[in-house]
């Protein structure tokens, strides 16, 4: 048995036992229950990952099972480009799998202190339903099986059925909160809206190419008429689009990721957005063998808008998880910047420079997969530990909660593309493909000078308030004094949430210091994707070395080089300037001790930038003064609000909403509740079909 | 063969060691020529090496509540500084730590720099600390756009990012110095280096009232040894900033052989160029006040839109 058949065997076996296993498990307690949805979890993210290695080491694999879907067959085709989705979704699977297993614990664990996130009885049981419990395995096997779908309606179904398995994560507190609930509305409109427009691009597609595998569509497609091949990309893109968190569509992440729990968010915003991602390889480079050039500078486009707009957003966010959620956004938006970049040099040709784009928007999924799974657990952290989720109110955690605040350091460092965490290394290969678009072999055109400058400075400005957003999200909630009552009585999370906070942070480290190792089989990759080919666009050992451009970066001799040098400068410093170091109270203006309610809050941290770019972000401030009862001179207190809504969001949504409720409002007219009309509205209809039948025969 | 990479290690030392010690004196000699504008005396080349001498033997303090990233900061600070100091071609080309760190590796090791002081300044649960923090990440978000876009525009020419080949590219072919996008793109630079090294017109570097810092805020709670390393880590970062415009845009000089002549005039000329930058920025400083916080980001665009259009002249009126 290969490699592929033992994982894609486990995760079914894992998926199987989850719908089986845990309802029936009514006796069993909630600790225990616990226990296997978590286990079953790792097991299919284990499988995943098997299966997924399998593929990348080069085997290909498939299986067609007729009769098992109706109208269709069962067909599984398992490539290079679908194992790298595999391995991905499986190992941040196998990571939250471990860490669930303790987070309906830790929330036991101190109970005693008032948070207003679980004030009813039964608000755990929402995680420790038996539903949500059978949901989480299965929500994983979903994802681990896209990938590996090979027809429309294989692919179809498992796609939907990773939407319902999230969409009852997402509902899990549903009890508990309000806000859950209308996160779970947003979420599964968006995500149906979304699979009817891949529906509708794949049904068109497989229609044209006379065929529904993916391996019949592929050899039809060069076929089909350029006018098809484009509705079905623009179709296929705006679902993925949607599902990948991609401005417009991104209305969702926002919502639902901050109300799941958070080991659901972490599955949601690390491995199902980077589907709608291989959506848009398999159908764009894959199935379609890439397109003309106006698709990729569309992609490259809403890429960049979403990279600024996401960043722009998180950095004026002060819900931890909803800065995540944007954040998402806007890595997902550096990728696709990357793979609109490629597409665009694929189409004239040019392939080593499409492939060096491509490594890196691939290499950036990667690590985003990995460092956005662990700041979603280290958020999780700090909500089951504290009941927070508001940056103004953090603080001072990394006393009370070292490991997590270790680990959520080392996810923020990964995240904001510095050296030496694993966001630089993908970041600048992107910045290498974009800045020798002009100077490659043969003579650039007008398209590639203006948009080239532009996607650099998208992502340059997108990196550097990156960076100011992750000093805030790490710097406001984990350093200096705890400005409240819960995050002074913070206690650190079980051993088993920190063992899979641990897991991630060492694929983060490992892909920091050591990427070379994973770039071998991403270039297996770009061989699933023909207008790209199979060129070697990196190489090296310690130095990260292009191909065709003289650029080069060692990110271990980075790492070492700063470390180093710290750890020397401070030892040496230490036997020099001989006196020891002193604790002292914080300077207070010569006289008062400064409260912690002094400090600069998230809000106030991002005050300037939210300020610069106060056109786009449009912040609604709410200032109340109090004045004295005896002077209007004198003030007795100040409250000050402000609300960043999204404003994507506010001008285009409103009226589609209206619109779907004047729609709503009408068919309610048809529908009047007598039987009798009903009754004739079958014979009409009835009588319509066979006037129909009769004048078309 | 092994005595050329011998010279050339021995270069990586000597630039270290250059800029190490050169770096308080190039803000000393900037000080002096300010006051010598000014009508004063001046105190003269040696003060900032005999302030460092006085506060690595007085008593480090941290404040209540810090974490380990406040007594690291400054020394994740001055280590992206000496790590730059290495990399990059200040004296020679022939570095053999050239493949490193090129251009943008080296833009972000300078944000790692602001960044280990501006979590400290968080760190410090102070409400300076985290007024200067908040500053100095949004002067270094919105300077980031303009250093990588200027990059892009010097690194089209070449076809490398790689600093040692921009250095050697000038040397051979002087001609496009003068090229429109070479002279945008060093307008823009040298804004960001401005901006970059905490100097007027968006940074006082001499002020003492709090509201209107950005570094000095930033750092208000270090006291002693911790002082001192900050203070030689930004008065490097200076000197790198200027011996990195320096090199890109007057590369005349720098040392593309290894041996000792070469490397001798490398540092000749490496020392009189950044003086020489250095003077005319002090000397510039004196006719100037310092903008109001929220014109430092036009002041910023204003350089994005020299990178953009610097980009655009390399392609277009090449």
């Amino acid at each position: 048995m290969s490699l592929i058949e033992s994982g894609l065997l486990l995760v079914a076996g894992a998926a199987a036992l989850a719908c089986v296993g845990t309802p029936l498990s009514s006796r069993a307690s909630q600790a225990s229950r616990t226990m296997l949805s978590g286990a079953l979890t790792c097991l299919v993210g284990l499988g995943g990952v098997l299966a997924g290695v399998g593929a990348l080491a080069g085997d290909s694999w498939s299986v067609t099972v007729p009769r098992l879907l109706p109208l269709s067959q069962a067909v599984l085709a398992i490539d290079p480009l679908s194992g790298l989705f595999m391995t991905l979704v499986g190992a941040v699977a196998i990571a939250t799998g471990i860490y669930s297993t303790g987070y309906p614990h830790s929330h036991d664990h101190d109970h005693d202190h008032n948070h207003n996130h679980d004030q009813t009885p039964d608000a755990a049981g929402g995680i420790g339903s038996r539903t949500v419990q059978a949901a989480l395995p299965l929500f994983a096997a979903a994802m681990v099986a896209v990938p590996a779908a090979g027809n429309v309606t294989t692919f179809l179904v498992l796609w939907e059925l990773m939407a319902l398995a999230s969409l009852v994560l997402v509902l899990a507190e549903h009890r508990a909160r309000p806000e859950v609930g209308q996160a779970g509305v947003w979420y599964a409109a968006m995500t149906h809206a979304g699979l009817v427009a891949i529906l509708l691009g794949l049904v068109v597609f497989a229609n044209a190419a006379g065929t529904e595998t993916f391996a019949g569509m592929r050899t039809a497609s060069v076929g089909l008429s350029p006018a098809t091949r484009s509705l079905v990309f623009l179709l296929v893109f705006a679902g993925f689009g949607s599902k990948a968190g991609l401005v417009p569509l991104h209305v969702w992440l926002p919502r639902a990721h901050p109300e799941a729990p958070s080991y659901v968010s972490a599955l949601m915003s690390a491995a199902m957005v980077n589907l709608g991602l291989y959506g848009v390889l398999r159908v764009g480079f894959d199935l379609l063998g890439g397109g003309p050039r106006w698709w990729w500078i569309l992609v490259l486009a809403v890429g960049a808008l979403s990279a600024l707009y996401g960043v722009l957003q998180a950095g004026a966010a002060t819900d931890l998880k909803r800065l995540l959620a944007y954040s998402t956004t806007e890595n997902l938006g550096l990728i696709f910047i990357g793979v609109g970049a490629a597409g665009m040099f694929a189409a004239a040709g040019d392939a080593p420079l499409a492939s060096l784009l491509m490594i890196a928007a691939v290499l950036h999924t990667v690590n985003h997969a990995a460092f956005k799974t662990l700041l979603f657990l280290g958020a999780g952290a700090v909500l089951r530990s504290t009941g927070l989720r508001d940056l103004d109110k953090m603080g001072g955690l990394a006393h009370r909660m070292p490991t997590t605040a270790v680990l959520f350091g080392l996810g923020a460092l990964g995240a904001s593309g510095l050296p030496p965490g694993n966001g630089f290394v993908s970041e600048w290969l992107l910045l290498q493909g974009l800045i020798h678009s002009l100077s490659g072999a043969g003579a650039p055109d007008v398209a590639v000078a203006i948009a080239m400058p532009l996607a650099v400075g998208a992502v340059a400005l997108t990196a550097g308030l990156g960076v100011a957003m992750f000093v805030k999200a790490f710097g406001v909630g984990f350093l200096a004094r705890p400005r409240s009552a819960e995050a002074a009585v913070a206690t650190e999370v079980p051993r088993s949430m920190r063992a899979g906070m641990a897991l991630a942070a060492v694929s983060c480290g490992i892909l920091a210091l050591a990427p070379l190792a994973l770039v071998r089989s991403l270039e297996r990759v770009l061989v699933t994707m023909p207008s790209i080919g199979d060129e070697r666009p990196v190489h090296g050992a310690v130095e990260l070395q292009l191909s065709g451009i003289t650029g080069s970066m060692s990110p271990v001799l980075i790492a070492l080089g700063l470390t180093g040098g710290a750890l020397l400068i401070a030892v040496l410093v230490r036997r020099w300037g001989g006196q020891p170091r002193r604790t002292a109270l914080v300077w207070g203006c010569g006289g008062t001790r400064l409260s912690p309610r002094m400090q600069y809050t998230a809000t106030a941290y991002a005050e300037p930038l939210t300020r610069v770019f106060d056109d786009v972000l449009r912040p609604e401030h709410d200032i109340n003064i109090t004045h004295h009862v005896e002077s209007r001179y004198l003030v007795e207190s100040v409250t000050y609000r402000q609300r960043v809504s999204d404003r994507i969001e506010n001008r285009l949504y409103p009226p589609l909403l209206a619109a779907a409720l004047w729609w709503a409002a009408m068919a309610r007219r048809l529908q009047n509740g007598s039987v009798h009309r009903y009754l004739a509205y079958g014979l009409v209809g009835l009588l319509v079909v066979l006037i129909a039948v009769g004048v078309t025969s | 063969m092994n005595t050329v990479t011998s010279w050339a290690v021995l270069g990586v030392v000597v630039q270290v060691l250059l800029v190490v010690a050169g770096a308080p004196v190039l803000v000393a000699l900037m000080r002096q020529v300010r006051a010598r504008l000014e009508g004063r005396v001046g105190a003269g080349l040696g003060q900032p090496w005999r302030d460092l001498r006085k506060l690595m033997r007085k008593e480090p303090i941290a404040p209540d509540g810090s974490t380990i990233i406040f007594t690291a900061a400054p020394a994740v600070a001055l280590s992206s500084m000496v790590l730059i100091a290495a990399a990059a071609p200040f004296i020679t080309t022939t570095s053999p730590l050239d493949g490193v760190a090129d251009l943008y590796a080296v833009v972000s090791l300078l944000l790692v720099a602001s960044i280990a002081l501006a979590l400290a300044g968080l760190d410090t649960g102070s409400a300076f600390g985290g007024m200067g923090s908040s500053r100095t990440v949004t002067v270094a978000a919105l300077a980031e756009p303009t250093l990588l876009v200027a990059g892009f525009a010097l690194s089209v020419r070449v076809g490398s990012s790689n600093l040692a080949s921009l250095v050697e590219h000038g040397q051979r072919a002087p001609g496009t110095i003068l090229s429109p996008a070479t002279l945008l793109a060093a307008v823009a630079l040298w804004i960001v280096v401005v901006a970059e090294a905490g100097r007027l017109p968006v940074d006082n570097p001499s002020t003492h009232l709090e509201l209107t810092m950005i570094h000095e805020a930033t750092i208000l709670e270090y006291a002693g040894r911790d002082l001192a390393l900050v203070e030689l880590g930004s008065a490097m970062r200076l000197a790198v900033l200027l011996g990195l415009w320096g090199n890109l845009f007057l590369p005349w000089g720098v040392a593309t052989t290894a041996g000792p002549g070469a490397l001798a005039l490398g540092v000749v000329v490496f020392v009189v160029k950044v003086a020489v930058l250095g003077a005319v920025l002090a000397a510039s400083e004196v006719f100037m006040a310092k903008w109001r916080l929220f014109r430092v980001p036009e002041l910023l665009a204003g350089s994005f839109l020299f990178g953009v259009l610097a980009v655009s002249s390399s392609f277009f009126l090449a």
